[in-house]
C-alpha cells in the first residue's frame, strides 16, 4: 500500500511539474532557465513512480511487517500533496505590489565599469534594472536626450507618488526583490496597485529614498502611458 | 495515515492474504483529491487576500525551485545506497575521523546544486558507514563551495573577487569545525538515521528504485514543511526591522545571519540578494552567505527529517554560531 501511495503521489508531482513547464505557468515561480531542470526532474520522478508500480515486489509485506512503529507515524509523503494541489487548483499569481511594498528597491552592487551607450531606437525599450542602474550609478548620463520605454506594475508610494515596479528574481520567487522607478510628468490617473502599464518618457533628475532600505529610487518623466496586460514573464532576471 | 486501517495490519496473520482488498492509503489519496477539487471554489475565495497569495506563491516557489535538486540528491543517494559498496568509502576517506572530516569537507566541491540535494546524500553516506562527522562536514560544505555557487558569487559582486575567496574559506572552515565538534561532543543517540529494512535482500535494480522512492517522498515531504516555514517567515517578518540595524557592526552581522535563516534562499541565488544589501558591511553580507547554505528554515526541516529532530535542534544552532564566527574571522582578514 505504501509503495502504491508513494507512486501515486510521485505521479502527481511529476505531472504537475510537466504541466507547469509546458503551460509556461512555471515562470510565475522560478526563473526561465529552470524550465529544462523541471522537465528533467519530472521525467525522473515519473520514471521512479512507474518503476515502483511495475515492480512486483515479492516481499510486499516486508514493507509493513516487522516495523509497525513506522506505520503508526504520519507518512510525510502526504505533505507533497499540499503544494501540488495549491498549484493545480489555486495557481497563485506572480508576486506583485504586496511584496514590492515590503522590500526595498534592489539595484545590487554598482557595476565596476562605465555604462555602455544605449541601444538604437526611438523610443528605446529598457529593462527596469537597466534604467534604474543607469539613472542611479551613472546619474543618467547615458540616458540624456533619449526617449525611453519601460513597463511594469504600479505601486502606490507616500504622498500620492506612483512607483513603476518590477520584481527581479535570481532563482525563485523567494529571492524576489523589487526595482522601483518613480513616475513624474503626465502620470496616468485612476491607477490602482498592481495595474500593469507601459510608459514612455525621459530621464528625470529627481531621486527618492526607499522607505524600507534607504536606497535611491530614480524617476522617469512620463510623456505618455498605456495600460497593458500582465506579461507572461512578469519577473526580470 | 495508514493507521486508518489498523484491523488490516497483518500483525496476527502474517502472509496468507496477499491480494485482499484493503481500503487504505490509495483510497484516501483519491478521496483527498476529490474533496480538494469539490472545495476549489471555496478555497479560491478563502485565499484571495494579497498576503495569503504572496504566501502561497513563495511556498510553491520554494518547493518547485528545490525539486530538481532534491531529485538529483535523491538519485545520487539511492545510487550510494544500492550500487556503491561500503568498502568504497572506507578506502576513499582517511581511516582516522579527524582527517576524514576535512577531506569530506573539501569533497563538497563536486556536488553542483543547492542545499536541498546534499541532505539525502549525507544521510546515505552515514547509512553506508561513513563516520557521521565527515558526512556532516560534507552536508555543510557542498552547497556553499561548489563551482556553480562560487561563480554566481563572482558574478554578483563585480570587482570584489575577494568575496568569493572569503565565502570559500569561511564555509569550508565552518564545515570542518562542525565536523570536529561533532567528533568531540556529538552523541550517537542524537542521530536517528532511519535504516532501510525494505532494501535488504533486494537485487541492485529493485534496491535502487526503492531507495529513490523512499528518499524522494521523505526529502520532498520535509521540503514542504521547510517551504511552509520559510514562506511564513518571509511574509511575517518585516524587512524594515532588519534594515534599521544596518549601521551597527555587531548587530548587523547577526541580523543578516538571521535573515539568511528566515529567507531560506537557494545557495545559487543568495549572493545576488547579499549584493543588494548595500547598507550592510561586507562582513555582515559574508555572514549571510556562510549561514544561508548551512542553516535555514527549509534546511532545518529537511535535516530533522533525515537525521531526527533531537539532532537538528542541537546541530542547527551550533552551526549558526560557528558559521557566524567563521564569517567574522575571515571577514576581518580578507574583506
Amino acid at each position: 500500500m505504501r509503495r502504491e501511495l508513494h507512486a501515486l503521489i510521485l505521479t502527481l508531482v511529476g505531472g504537475t511539474l510537466l504541466k507547469l513547464a509546458f503551460t509556461g505557468d512555471y515562470a510565475r515561480y522560478v526563473k526561465p532557465g529552470v524550465r529544462p531542470l523541471l522537465v528533467a526532474a519530472a521525467v525522473v520522478v515519473l520514471a521512479i513512480a512507474a518503476a515502483t508500480l511495475q515492480r512486483r515486489d515479492r516481499r510486499d509485506h516486508a514493507d509493513g511487517d516487522g516495523h509497525a512503529h513506522r506505520h503508526s507515524r504520519f507518512d510525510v509523503a502526504w505533505l507533497l500533496l499540499l503544494p501540488m494541489l495549491v498549484l493545480l487548483l489555486l495557481a497563485p499569481p506572480a508576486l506583485g505590489s504586496f511584496s514590492a511594498a515590503r522590500s526595498g528597491t534592489a539595484l545590487g552592487a554598482a557595476p565596476a565599469s562605465d555604462q555602455p551607450p544605449l541601444p538604437e531606437g526611438d523610443p528605446v525599450r529598457l529593462s527596469m534594472m537597466d534604467y534604474a542602474s543607469r539613472a542611479v550609478y551613472d546619474n543618467g548620463r547615458s540616458l540624456a536626450g533619449r526617449h525611453l520605454t519601460l513597463s511594469g506594475f504600479v505601486l502606490p508610494g507616500d504622498g500620492g507618488t506612483w512607483y513603476l515596479t518590477r520584481m527581479v528574481i535570481t532563482c525563485c520567487a523567494a529571492d524576489a526583490q523589487p526595482i522601483k522607478v518613480g513616475l513624474t510628468g503626465t502620470v496616468p490617473g485612476r491607477l490602482k496597485a498592481n495595474d500593469w502599464i507601459q510608459v514612455t518618457g525621459s530621464y528625470a533628475t529627481r531621486k527618492d529614498r526607499d522607505p524600507v532600505n534607504q536606497e535611491p529610487i530614480p524617476y522617469l518623466s512620463v510623456e505618455s502611458s498605456t495600460p497593458i496586460p500582465a506579461p507572461a514573464r512578469q519577473y526580470e532576471s | 495515515m495508514t493507521t486508518t486501517e489498523p484491523a488490516t495490519r497483518p500483525t496476527a496473520t502474517p502472509a496468507p492474504a496477499r491480494r485482499r482488498l484493503r481500503p487504505g492509503a490509495v483510497e484516501l489519496f483519491v478521496g483527498v483529491l476529490v474533496v480538494a477539487v469539490l472545495l476549489r471554489g471555496w478555497l479560491v475565495g478563502a485565499t484571495n487576500s494579497a498576503r495569503v497569495q504572496t504566501w502561497l506563491t513563495i511556498f510553491v516557489s520554494i518547493v518547485i525551485q528545490a525539486t530538481p535538486f532534491v531529485v538529483l540528491g535523491t538519485v545520487v543517494s539511492a545510487a550510494i545506497a544500492a550500487l556503491v559498496p561500503p568498502s568504497f568509502f572506507a578506502r576513499a576517506l582517511p581511516r582516522r575521523p579527524v582527517l576524514a572530516v576535512p577531506v569530506a569537507g573539501v569533497a563538497g566541491v563536486v556536488l553542483p546544486g543547492c542545499e536541498c540535494g546534499s541532505v539525502p546524500i549525507a544521510g546515505a553516506l552515514v547509512r553506508r558507514g561513513v563516520t557521521p562527522a565527515a558526512a556532516l562536514a560534507f552536508l555543510l560544505s557542498a552547497p556553499a563551495i561548489n563551482p556553480v555557487v562560487l561563480v554566481a558569487t563572482f558574478v554578483a559582486f563585480p570587482g570584489r573577487p575577494q568575496m568569493v575567496v572569503a565565502r570559500l574559506v569561511a564555509s569550508l572552515a565552518a564545515s570542518v569545525v562542525m565536523g570536529w565538534l561533532w567528533l568531540r561532543l556529538g552523541r550517537t543517540e542524537w542521530l536517528r538515521v532511519p535504516d532501510r529494512p525494505e532494501l535488504a535482500g533486494l537485487g541492485k535494480g529493485a534496491a535502487f528504485v526503492a531507495a529513490c522512492r523512499t528518499d524522494l517522498v521523505q526529502a520532498g515531504g520535509y521540503l514542504v514543511i521547510g517551504g511552509f516555514t520559510a514562506a511564513t517567515l518571509n511574509v511575517a517578518v518585516p524587512q524594515k526591522l532588519l534594515h534599521a540595524v544596518g549601521g551597527q557592526p555587531v548587530l548587523s552581522v547577526l541580523a543578516l545571519g538571521f535573515l539568511a535563516v528566515v529567507l531560506s534562499i537557494c545557495s545559487e541565488a543568495d549572493a545576488f540578494v547579499a549584493a543588494s544589501l548595500t547598507q550592510f558591511s561586507w562582513t555582515a553580507r559574508l555572514a549571510f552567505l556562510v549561514v544561508g547554505p548551512m542553516v535555514d528554515a527549509k534546511l532545518f526541516a529537511m535535516q530533522a527529517g533525515a537525521f531526527g529532530r533531537r539532532f537538528a535542534v542541537r546541530f542547527a544552532p551550533a552551526t549558526f554560531v560557528v558559521a557566524v564566527l567563521a564569517a567574522v574571522a575571515v571577514g576581518a582578514v580578507l574583506l
